[in-house]
């Protein structure tokens, strides 16, 4: 699998580093996704984010993510400071398209996932990820 | 003495060969005698495969009282839904007659008086007993235990769980799975599930952190009247977030449907013809894994401590709730046919202690692992005049007392006490020995501590808390009840998000409303965090209990409830 992908890890941790970040994360987002897709449709389909319902430690948080027939995956953290987590592409001889990487969220919020499809339309899926302060289960 | 039987002679049918089932039938099939050990044992053996299921005893060797919740709440899709069903709707909804031996064993209505007349319930040996019984009718019955067995009594904590090991092992469990069991620590655990147990300790969800591998036997197979019979073991999904994840690092919980997708998909790949989950997720979240993932024909639950008379179907899938602290055991025959389940026989036995005979081998067995504590558990530290109890979503009178303690003994503002379902109750007129303290506190983490919170603070956790039993999504919810308050009253609307269902904070003591700015005093036991200090509970609760000599509690009326 040829797999390039960015430093999501390096990424989250400077999270912690731009919490003052003067612009509000869900433009960024939206700026994001406008970059990604050029302004085009996103629809649903094949594809999917694998990530816990709660997140036994928000600071790395286990995800995945499967599009069979993308050329690109983007993740997004939505209410991080920085949502930006990562573009996975993948090449024309991958075996198969997937990821896994592990993130850091600054709190409850919904992870998003866009995949470019190979006939260069856009389809998406989320998930919410729960950070709890926890210990009164039982 | 007891006067009458109307019990559990419910021998349901759900599948389409036995014919219907419905709530209802219950009252129709019971008689009014009186209860014998007969009765609650008779059962119609059917079928070629005989599952018993006992969970969540919390180290309960001998008979307790345990009230059932008066409030105990559904939201989103099982709001109104067993088992968020109680008191006099729970005994309409199946056909319970007001005063009758399941009133007192299912409902909390005049617990205290029949508690009076109906006795104790449970005792591992009067379980024996049961058992013993079950399998003189089928020899190779399978006994599952759903978890929460190694903590929740002071022999339990002394001995690291060694006592309900033996008893379990003794009483032929043939698996388990997990929750409160890793609270022992990791390295106990281990040395448990390596060298003690006689039998299988699975959980298909739990991982490894650092290569994200299976950690435990995800399932075992069994051959029981020539049927292959998977059991796949699902631990409490969120073990590391409401306990201590120091206790077990390098472990990764989770609900994980996927992965209980892909291990049902293997069993039945490998030959499993009948697929049964014994899990410790919660009755909810069980609920929706049995709308989410095909194949699974029974689910054990566990973790909510609810006890249902009938099976609740979800799709082909009978799900099955047999309480707590050992006051039932569900018995299920279950016909299976061609790979196919085509009926179901299910009886929830109440275990009452004084109509079940004990058996001798295992009150043998019981009474020599509390031999060396005798002295111990029979202390009386004090007396009460009211009944002490824990569940229910949002106080107890045996967390008021808690807090109580807290607030006196700790010289603090406000208390806070967890709100675990575990721990026993105490009815009125009742001497309060240390083995009750224990039973309502025994646990690995106990430390009262002592410290300084912002009103802000207090308001995040208890939103953060509220979430977790409220939210909508049962994958949300972790499964214990609303955090106890002492000395600080509030009010909540469980229908809003997370953020908005707590407001009017107060503090008791003086009236006013609770500024989020300004700094309290808060006492509190169970921190999941590493290196709490303090003295351990069970001190401050007896120092206290000490004091005071007789306890007497006032009705606790400062959680408004709102949004039901």
């Amino acid at each position: 699998m040829k797999l390039t992908r960015r430093e999501t890890l390096a990424l989250g941790l400077a999270a912690t580093t731009v919490t003052v970040l003067p612009f509000r994360a869900v433009a960024a987002a939206e700026d994001q996704i406008a970059a990604f897709t050029g302004g085009a449709d996103i629809g649903s389909g094949d594809i999917t984010l694998t990530a816990p319902e709660i997140a036994e430690n928000g600071n790395t948080v286990p995800i995945g993510v499967e599009a069979p027939g993308a050329v690109s995956i983007m993740v997004l953290a939505m209410g991080n400071p920085n949502p930006d987590v990562g573009t996975f592409n993948f090449g024309p001889l991958a075996g198969s398209q997937s990821a896994s990487t592990r993130i850091r969220l600054a709190g409850t919020q919904d992870v998003l996932a866009i995949a470019k499809m190979g006939d260069g339309s856009f389809i998406q899926t989320s998930s919410t990820v729960k950070v709890t302060i926890g210990g009164c289960g039982g | 003495m007891i006067s009458r039987r109307d019990f559990l002679q419910a021998a349901m049918a759900t599948s389409a060969l036995y014919g219907a089932s419905g709530f209802g039938n219950w009252s129709r099939l019971a008689a009014q005698q009186a209860l014998s050990q007969d009765d609650l044992l008779s059962f119609e053996t059917s079928g070629n495969v005989t599952l018993i299921h006992i969970t969540d005893v919390h180290a309960q060797l001998k008979p307790v009282w345990f009230r059932e919740p008066e409030i105990n709440l559904g939201v989103g899709e099982a709001a109104g839904q067993p088992p968020h069903v109680t008191g006099a709707d729970y005994r309409k909804l199946y056909g319970i007659a007001d005063g009758s031996a399941a009133h007192y064993a299912l409902t909390h209505n005049d617990f205290s008086a029949l508690a009076q007349g109906y006795g104790k319930m449970g005792g591992l040996d009067r379980v024996a007993t049961v058992v013993k019984a079950i399998r003189a009718d089928r020899s190779d019955a399978l006994l599952l235990d759903g978890g929460d067995t190694w903590q929740g009594s002071l022999t339990a904590l002394r001995t690291n769980g060694q006592d309900m090991v033996n008893a379990m092992n003794a009483l032929g469990v043939d698996a388990m799975t997990s929750h409160w069991e890793f609270t022992l620590g990791i390295d106990r655990v281990t040395d448990i599930v390596e060298n003690e147990l006689n039998f299988p300790f699975l959980g298909a969800n739990i991982f490894d952190t650092e290569w994200d591998e299976p950690a435990y036997e995800p399932y075992q197979m069994f051959e029981r009247g020539g049927v292959q019979i998977a059991v796949i073991g699902q631990a409490f999904p969120y073990m590391p977030i409401a306990n201590p994840g120091w206790m077990f690092p390098g472990l990764s919980f989770g609900v994980r449907q996927e992965r209980m997708a892909e291990v049902v998909q293997e069993v039945r790949d490998a030959g499993a013809e009948l697929v049964v989950v014994l899990s410790h997720n919660g009755f909810d979240v069980d609920r929706k894994l049995a709308a989410n993932v095909p194949g699974i024909d029974v689910i054990l639950t566990g973790h909510t401590h609810d006890a249902l008379p009938e099976p609740l179907l979800v799709g082909k899938t009978h799900l099955i709730a047999s309480g707590s602290h050992g006051k039932f055991l569900s018995r299920l025959d279950l016909d299976v046919q061609g790979g196919e389940l085509r009926g179901v026989n299910h009886k929830l036995i109440p275990i009452f202690s004084d109509v079940i005979a004990p058996d001798p081998e295992m009150a043998a067995l019981i009474e020599a692992e509390r031999a060396p504590y005798a002295d111990e558990l029979a202390e009386v530290i004090g007396q009460t005049e009211s009944l002490l109890y824990r569940r229910g979503n949002f106080n107890g009178t045996w967390d008021d007392l808690i807090c109580d303690a807290l607030l006196e003994v700790r010289e603090a503002d406000i208390a806070l006490s967890p709100g675990f379902r575990w721990g026993a109750s105490l009815i009125p007129g009742s001497d309060i020995r240390r083995e009750d303290i224990f039973n309502a506190t025994a646990m690995s983490y106990p430390n009262a501590y002592r410290s300084e919170m912002t009103g802000e603070t207090l308001h995040v956790i208890l939103e953060d808390v509220a979430d977790n039993l409220f939210n909508p999504d049962p994958y949300y919810q972790q499964g214990g009840d609303m955090v106890r308050v002492g000395g600080m009253g509030y009010r909540i609307d469980v229908s809003q998000p997370q953020g908005s269902r707590i407001t009017d904070m107060t503090l008791l003591k003086t009236g006013e409303p609770i500024d989020a700015a300004k700094t309290y005093t808060v006492a509190g036991w169970a921190s999941v965090n590493e290196g709490t200090e303090g003295p351990p509970i069970w001190d401050v609760v007896e120092e206290h209990v000490k004091r005071i000599g007789t306890v007497s509690m006032t009705p606790n009326d400062s959680v408004k409830v709102t949004g039901v």
